[in-house]
């Protein structure tokens, strides 16, 4: 399934965040979407999945997501967005108690789903007892549970620790390489982006624009090799020239300015 | 050696501000306040007619029991606490999750609220012994009034306190919204309504009591108020005696049911 963003701008307020966005995302493609802070990159991947109305323009997905999705637009949050009070299987579960399967199918996904994620050990634990690691690994779970059409990942590895990071990035890439789904992954961090990406999109600061979309050329079960290093180097070198001036001010930029 | 005498070891400055649990410690407190009153009765330094002592208000219990009157009481106080706190919940919640919820209901409940939680429910009994009579329906009303604004408070306070990003992750999930009522707001905001029925419950036993004395044949209240009138002092502090298990047990209840809702915290 082809998600197309066509000429969507959004405002809070008096902040223009967002200007004339056109995307595309192609069927099975990773697109990282990466900019500033407060380039209004969330904001687009909010309205991209539906969960914001943009001001102007829309959002059209082409084609039929499979049919055995039962949440084509799924996402996987910064901030995990665990039910505390729910066990590791429980919150699972909450993505697909109200899509019509039985007890037995229920079990089933959320089975494989702990499985792929190195889970099963943990079904019964409660998210207050895990690491940050493992609680973003169930909101990795509860996303590929579902079987999206387009997975949509807001930083989903900010709120970690560097180690944990490179620690859940190896094991998502390894969960993408075998489930191949469609995926929009927003981030700050330029490696992340290299890494996991078939094509990013930078975009400029407010209001958000896309500045430019660089294919990432290298297959990606590849790039952890040292003959790629220096391409990968003059990649990520490529990016940071696009975005250091504005980050800079961003940086210095008071809130609620 | 030079060197060593001008080492000193680095004095440690941390510690202590951390109360911990000493076990017997609330044994001992209680023995020992009631062995002192014990003592100051039986040398006369309080006189009987003023304060009985724990032996007599013991006595008084024994007797209450013996002749059934203690049930009597006790029933006739439980049952009204019962009704009215439940009724005032009950309404207080569907208020509360309504103004924590729309719009409407919140802009037009917040001055509402704001305009009744201060009256004293106290003062409205007269009124309601008009408009319901002399029977328990007064008393169960005073009550659930009572209870009914904390509620209120305490519950649309603890649905703003949900997390909006759960909220949003069930959204994104396609729950139904009643789902998302029930599987996200109600659980997030338990720990915020737990904390309004300690509230609650308290103000539920102030209010059976001052209905209580205003009219009533039966129930702990009238039974503290005749003795009064009537100088039983060893009674009267019975009552009180029992006031005090009746809000222990309901503060115990309530410690168990937090236990068992919240040991996801």
């Amino acid at each position: 399934m082809d998600l197309l963003v066509r000429g969507v701008s959004h405002r809070y307020g008096d902040l223009h965040a967002l200007d004339a966005i056109d995307l595309q995302v192609k069927g099975g493609e990773t697109l990282a979407l990466i900019g500033p802070s407060g380039c209004g990159k969330s904001t687009l991947l909010g309205i991209m999945g539906g969960m914001l109305q943009p001001t102007a323009g829309e959002v059209v997905a082409a084609g039929a997501p499979p049919t055995d999705s039962l949440n084509p637009f799924t996402y996987i949050f910064q901030d995990f967005a665990l039910l505390p009070w729910r066990s590791v299987a429980g919150n699972v579960a909450l993505a697909l108690e109200h899509h019509g399967l039985d007890r037995a199918g229920r079990a089933a996904r959320i089975e494989a789903a702990l499985a792929l994620t190195g889970l099963s050990d943990f079904a019964t634990a409660l998210p207050r007892q895990l690491s940050g690691g493992m609680r973003q690994r169930v909101g990795i779970a509860r996303a590929v549970a579902v079987r999206p059409a387009i997975l949509f990942l807001d930083e989903p590895l900010s709120a970690l620790d560097a180690q944990t990071r490179e620690l859940l990035l190896e094991d998502l890439l390894a969960i993408w390489q075998r489930e191949a789904t469609t995926a929009v992954y927003v981030t700050h961090n330029l490696d992340e982006a290299v890494r996991v990406a078939d094509r990013i999109a930078v975009l400029s600061r407010r209001p958000g624009r896309i500045k430019q979309v660089m294919p990432v050329e290298i297959p990606r079960g590849e790039r952890g090799d040292a003959r790629h290093a220096s391409d990968l180097a003059a990649l990520h070198a490529q990016l940071w020239d696009l975005i250091r001036d504005e980050a800079a001010v961003a940086d210095r930029e008071l809130a609620d300015g | 050696m030079a060197e060593e005498t001008g080492r000193t070891p680095v004095r440690f400055r941390g510690g202590g501000f951390q109360p911990g649990g000493r076990r017997w410690a609330p044994w001992a407190a209680f023995a020992a306040i009631i062995a002192g009153w014990q003592l100051a009765s039986a040398t006369g330094l309080l006189p009987p007619l003023i304060m009985p002592s724990p032996y007599e208000v013991v006595l008084a219990l024994g007797h209450l029991a013996a002749s059934g009157d203690l049930t009597d009481h006790v029933v006739a106080s439980l049952s009204r606490i019962a009704w009215g706190w439940l009724i005032g919940t009950l309404a207080g919640l569907g208020v509360g999750f309504a103004m924590g919820i729309w719009s409407l209901a919140r802009s037009a409940g917040i001055p509402v609220v704001a305009a009744l939680f201060p009256i004293p429910k106290i003062a409205l009994l007269p009124l309601l012994i008009l408009w319901l009579g002399i029977d328990e329906a007064p008393k169960i009303a005073t009550i659930a009034l009572g209870v009914f604004f904390p509620t209120v408070i305490g519950t649309y306070s603890a649905v703003d306190n949900v997390p909006r990003s759960l909220i949003r992750m069930a959204q994104s999930f396609n729950l139904p919204n009643p789902a998302i009522v029930w599987k996200v707001i109600l659980p997030g905001a338990m720990p915020g309504i737990l904390a309004a029925f300690r509230i609650t419950s308290s103000i539920a036993l102030i209010l059976l009591v001052a209905a209580e004395m205003i009219g009533a044949e039966f129930g702990i209240g009238s039974f503290i108020l005749a003795a009064g009138n009537l100088m039983q002092t060893d009674q009267l502090v019975a009552g009180v005696v029992l006031l005090s298990i009746l809000g222990l047990t309901i503060s115990f209840v309530l410690g168990r049911v937090e236990r068992w809702l919240l040991n996801w915290r």
